[in-house]
């Protein structure tokens, strides 16, 4: 924590690794998701491998929820930090005049992911723990299906989900290209890699929300 | 042209500033922003009022000192270009025109819209230079042989004037710009290599010092850049900083 809390330069490469690692949890999340769309029988066959192997639960998930803390903690110090380095604020400011509404509210967009995850968490995560921890029911490889298309069944819920998507979409519209840009990539494949990362923000958010949406309409 | 003109007045470093309301009647389209400025402050010493103080020194874009914060970006609306090189036709008849100082921690107001950017300097003393023996066995720089497209993007690094517009424009008063210009000017050079691991070690020590925000490479900087130093410097920048930190 000694060079974090000592370098701007580090602080900011810790962030993009956090960034990074969270990009490529996600598309292994929506790679698990999309298959609910498909196959009841698939989904639950992942669903259950990830629910019950040991180095998930107990290696990766810490690790994951780790990086989840890690990554917005970071951002509201170096919001806050941010802050301070200007001092007194100007009369007029015009941030559109050079640069994207996207560069310019990344705590927005954040935190806005974060009270997301909070909803996220209790839908899924908390009964999860309650099953299998607390109230150690039995194991019933298929009913993770079942539990994900119930969920769905609320518009509500979708409601705020698709919202979430559409700021989780424009946090990685600068996210993703920021984090290479951090670690010090920038070369002449930096227009390529704008262009996926492009790809990336829409289409993954977008992937989600097809995902709340199809379940919503099977009800 | 008719402006209508909101000013930053500070009286001193110490003193509690606001801004303050004047009006110009009889604006060329022709003048330069400063030559405004200077009527201005004819017009407010007739009247018995201090003038205006603002930093400027060569009027054509290669000194850096006419920080001003025009409506809100550095430099104002024009881009590629310093105050000193603004022309009132970039404004309009019946305009109101905000004109702040550069904003950020590190460069405190003196007095109205000068600033003191010796933050600055105490960087570069940190390591922008490089080393040599100038007693008069100077080796020929020409007998070094240096990649065209390298020395290319060092010139266009070493452009850098110091102004600070990339600091006062970031939301995070990020000087980020400026440095990497001052590392990879170096960087990109056989004669920079010899001092490189301590120099952005230093460089990028006395920057946190200084107290400048963190990057979230908005990219502002690069826009309103005078001399258009890149966002790849920064980049670069980070590189040679965490390899310096493995070299220790
Ligand atoms: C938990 C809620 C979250 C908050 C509060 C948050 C906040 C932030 C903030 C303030 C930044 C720094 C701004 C910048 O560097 O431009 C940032 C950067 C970033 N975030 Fe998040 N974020 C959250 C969740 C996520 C998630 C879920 C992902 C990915 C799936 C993500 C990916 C990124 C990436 C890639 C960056 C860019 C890193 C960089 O520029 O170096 N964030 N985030
Ligand atoms: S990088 Fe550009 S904006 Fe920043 S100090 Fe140098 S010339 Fe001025
Ligand atoms: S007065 Fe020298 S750059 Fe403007």
């Amino acid at each position: 924590m000694g060079a974090l809390s000592s370098s701007t330069i580090f602080r900011k490469v810790a962030m993009a690794l956090s960034g990074l690692f969270l990009m490529i949890f996600l598309l292994q999340h929506f790679a698990i998701n999309i298959t609910s769309v498909f196959s009841a029988a698939v989904f639950n066959e992942v669903s259950h491998f990830m629910g019950t192997n040991p180095l998930v639960q107990f290696v990766l998930q810490p690790i994951l929820i780790g990086g989840v803390i890690f990554h917005f903690l970071m951002g509201f110090v170096l919001e806050w930090q941010n802050k301070k380095a200007r001092g007194i604020k100007y009369a007029v400011f015009k941030g559109s005049a050079n640069s994207s509404w996207m560069s310019r509210n990344m705590l927005i967009s954040g935190a806005t992911i974060l009270a997301f995850l909070g909803l996220h968490f209790y839908d899924f995560w908390v009964p999860e723990i309650k099953h299998k921890y607390i109230e150690f029911l039995p194991e019933d490889p298929n009913r993770y299906h079942e539990e994900l298309v119930h969920k769905f069944e609320d518009l509500g819920r979708v409601i705020i989900y698709v919202i979430s998507f559409f700021f989780l979409s424009l946090h990685l519209l600068h996210g993703f290209a920021s984090s290479f840009q951090s670690v010090g990539f920038n070369n002449k494949y930096t227009p390529l890699l704008k262009f996926i990362g492009k790809l990336y923000a829409i289409l993954i958010p977008a992937g989600f929300a097809f995902i709340a949406i199809v379940h919503y309409l099977n009800n | 042209m008719k402006l209508t003109l909101k000013i930053w007045r500070q009286e001193n470093a110490t003193a509690k500033g606001g801004m303050q309301t004047y009006n110009l009647d009889d604006v060329s389209p022709d003048m330069s922003f400063l030559e405004m400025m200077d009527v201005l402050n004819e017009q407010l010493m007739a009247q018995g009022i201090d003038p205006v103080a603002f930093d400027h020194d060569c009027r054509e874009g290669i000194c850096g000192s006419c920080s001003m914060f025009i409506n809100g970006e550095a430099h104002g609306p024009d881009r590629l270009i310093t105050t000193c090189q603004l022309h009132m036709r970039k404004f309009n008849d019946g305009d109101t025109i905000h004109i702040e100082p550069f904003r950020a921690k590190p460069f405190p107001v003196i007095k109205d819209l000068v600033v003191d950017r010796s933050s600055f300097d105490r960087i570069q003393h940190a390591g922008g230079f490089v080393s040599v023996n100038t007693s008069g066995n100077t080796q020929d720089a020409n007998a070094l042989p240096i990649e065209k497209a390298a020395a290319d993007k060092a010139f266009d690094a070493a452009a850098c004037i110091g102004c600070g517009a990339c600091v006062a424009s970031c939301k995070n008063a990020s000087a980020m710009l400026f440095v990497s210009a001052k590392v990879s000017q170096y960087a990109l050079l056989p004669q920079g290599q010899v001092e490189a691991t301590d120099r952005v070690l230093n460089m990028v020590k006395q920057m946190d010092e200084e107290g400048f925000g963190n990057c979230t490479n908005t990219g502002a900087c690069e826009v309103e850049c005078p001399k258009g130093i890149s966002l790849e410097n920064i980049a670069r920048m980070n590189r040679e900083y965490l390899s310096a930190n493995l070299k220790g």
